[in-house]
């Protein structure tokens, strides 16, 4: 199995990419090129407009400059923060929505990949926040897309089901291979999952780094916490600057800022 | 087991305990001599007035009669209020060319129209469907538009996403969305059929129940009287329970229905 592909021809193109909303710039000439196959991960502080390049890239907005070019005929599947199933089908209908008729029974497949089959005929709101997370994965799996699109899909977990869930996307991601790209805010995830990770800052792709990691990743590895330092380094060192001198992260800047100190305990835990 | 048998018998009873004390007491008044039988028959003699006209097939006839002209008059009302509001929940032009039409007609009462009607139909048939037609359409139009405007976008953008559209976004996301709004909408509309027949039916006609209750109020046959009043709550129940299983089929998926089919599969 093929886990990079890095002499591959990008198959999706951004160019010049700009978005704003009233006078706020959210994308501001973002250049970006995604090779087919390849899981990569956004990154950057909320509001930083990753979410933004996410909804562009499925099509649900329209950018105010620059070009998107993706192949002819490709199928783009959203999996979003909150699981948008709908409240009146069975969990088995939401994964087969938009399906045709001779299809349904890729629904019932891509709801066994996930491990949900015998809640198929339950309703969404019996399930745990992290099953039906599972269901809208297996709903955007079924329609096998060329270019899956997870927005910021695991934040709304708690810690353990959020971990199972990396899981779970990994294991799929391999046996699909398709094209991902992983909008999320929480670093080790980030390098955890991907390929490889941008960061967006001031609506521009400000760090672009490969994870050159065997997987599934150690999290302990010491080249997982160098890259995993870099980046947080990279988010917090404008949080740093932005600050006045006096509050914590400025007066601990030599050892570790809080954030870094928080995902520190969660390994530990 | 057999407590569940109780325990669901018990549920069953407890909301009829009032009406049948009210019924003792309002009995062993009229035994009594407390209420003068002229001005309030005793509940004996209104069942004896109601097995009287059963058996003569009077109220067979006059049930029929409301019942039809409330179902008709309903079908039309609410199937109009149905239809615009899924025109004007729909499209912006729907809603600029309709709606502002509509929230000025809703402010008519409907027995205010009353003489126009009376002008334009007559007295017979068509001027009562006419009237409960009026009443039913705005509460069935209201909650419809209202039950697709304030369908959650999120599942709309999403649905959208997924390539569905058209016929199928509508079957498949706008309606059921929308349907337990158009279903308090419909059980208003419900209510206000029977209040617009009431009185309908007690101005001109010869059948229905309105008509039985003004009859009688010629004759002073205040069992009648009370008997057409009782028929008319019970008729309204009637129709409030066909509704609510309605709701508790459609919306089976809501939560706060998920004790009612717990309830059914046991």
């Amino acid at each position: 199995m093929k886990l990079h592909h890095p002499t591959e021809r990008p198959q999706i193109r951004l160019e010049g990419l700009s978005r704003n909303f009233g006078a706020r710039t959210v994308l501001d000439s973002l250049e970006l090129k995604i090779p087919q196959g390849q899981f990569l991960a956004v990154v950057g502080r909320s509001g930083c407009g990753k979410s933004t390049l996410l909804r562009l890239l499925a099509g649900l907005d329209q950018p105010n400059g620059g070009t998107i070019a993706q192949p002819e005929g490709q199928t783009v599947r959203v999996m979003f923060q909150d699981a948008r199933l709908l409240p009146w089908k069975s969990v088995l209908d939401n994964v087969a929505l938009g399906l045709k008729t001779d299809q349904v029974k890729r629904a019932r497949a891509a709801l066994a990949e996930v491990g949900l089959a015998e809640r198929a005929h339950e309703w969404p709101t019996r399930l745990s926040g992290g099953q039906r997370q599972r269901v809208a994965l297996a709903r955007a799996l079924a329609h096998r897309p060329d270019l899956l699109l997870l927005d910021e899909p695991l934040g709304a977990l708690d810690a353990l089901t959020r971990l199972e869930m990396q899981g779970l996307i990994e294991r799929l991601w391999l046996a699909h291979g398709c094209t991902t790209v992983l909008v999320t805010h929480d670093v080790r995830e980030a390098v955890t999952l991907a390929d490889r990770v941008v960061l967006i800052e001031q609506g521009k792709v400000t760090v672009d780094l490969a994870i050159d990691l065997p997987r599934s990743r150690q999290i302990a590895d010491p080249r997982f916490v160098a890259l995993e330092q870099q980046l947080l380094a990279r988010l917090l060192h404008g949080q740093v600057a932005a600050r006045p001198a006096n509050t914590v992260c400025a007066s601990s800047a030599t050892s570790y800022p809080k954030a870094e100190l928080n995902t520190l305990v969660e390994q530990a835990g | 087991m057999n407590s569940q048998i109780f325990n669901r018998i018990k549920t069953r009873a407890i909301p009829w305990i009032v009406p049948v004390l009210l019924l003792i007491l309002w009995q062993a008044a009229a035994e009594l001599d407390w209420i003068n039988q002229r001005v309030l028959p005793a509940p004996s003699n209104v069942i004896q007035a109601g097995w009287r006209l059963l058996i003569s097939g009077e109220l067979g006839h006059h049930l029929y009669a409301s019942f039809w002209r409330a179902a008709t008059g309903f079908a039309i009302g609410a199937g109009l209020g149905l239809l615009l509001g899924l025109i004007t929940g729909l499209s912006r032009i729907g809603e600029a060319l309709f709606d502002t039409s509509l929230q000025m007609l809703r402010n008519i009462p409907p027995l205010a129209i009353l003489p126009l009607v009376i002008l334009w139909f007559g007295i017979d048939e068509p001027a009562k469907i006419f009237l409960v037609a009026f009443g039913t359409l705005f509460p069935v139009y209201l909650n419809t538009y209202h039950g697709i405007r304030s369908l959650d976008k999120d599942l709309l953008e999403m649905a959208r996403s997924y390539d569905v559209s058209g016929k199928a976004l509508l079957l498949h996301v706008v309606l059921p969305g929308a349907l337990p709004s158009i279903l308090v909408g419909v059980r208003y509309a419900l209510s206000i059929a029977w209040i617009i027949l009431i009185v309908a039916e007690t101005l001109a006609t010869n059948s229905g129940i309105g008509y039985l209750a003004a009859n009688a109020r010629e004759f002073m046959q205040t069992d009648v009287v009370v008997l057409s009043i009782l028929l008319y709550a019970l008729l309204g129940k009637a129709v409030d329970i066909l509704v609510r299983r309605l709701e508790q089929r459609c919306l089976r998926w809501h939560p706060s229905y998920f004790h009612s089919q717990q309830g059914a599969s046991a």
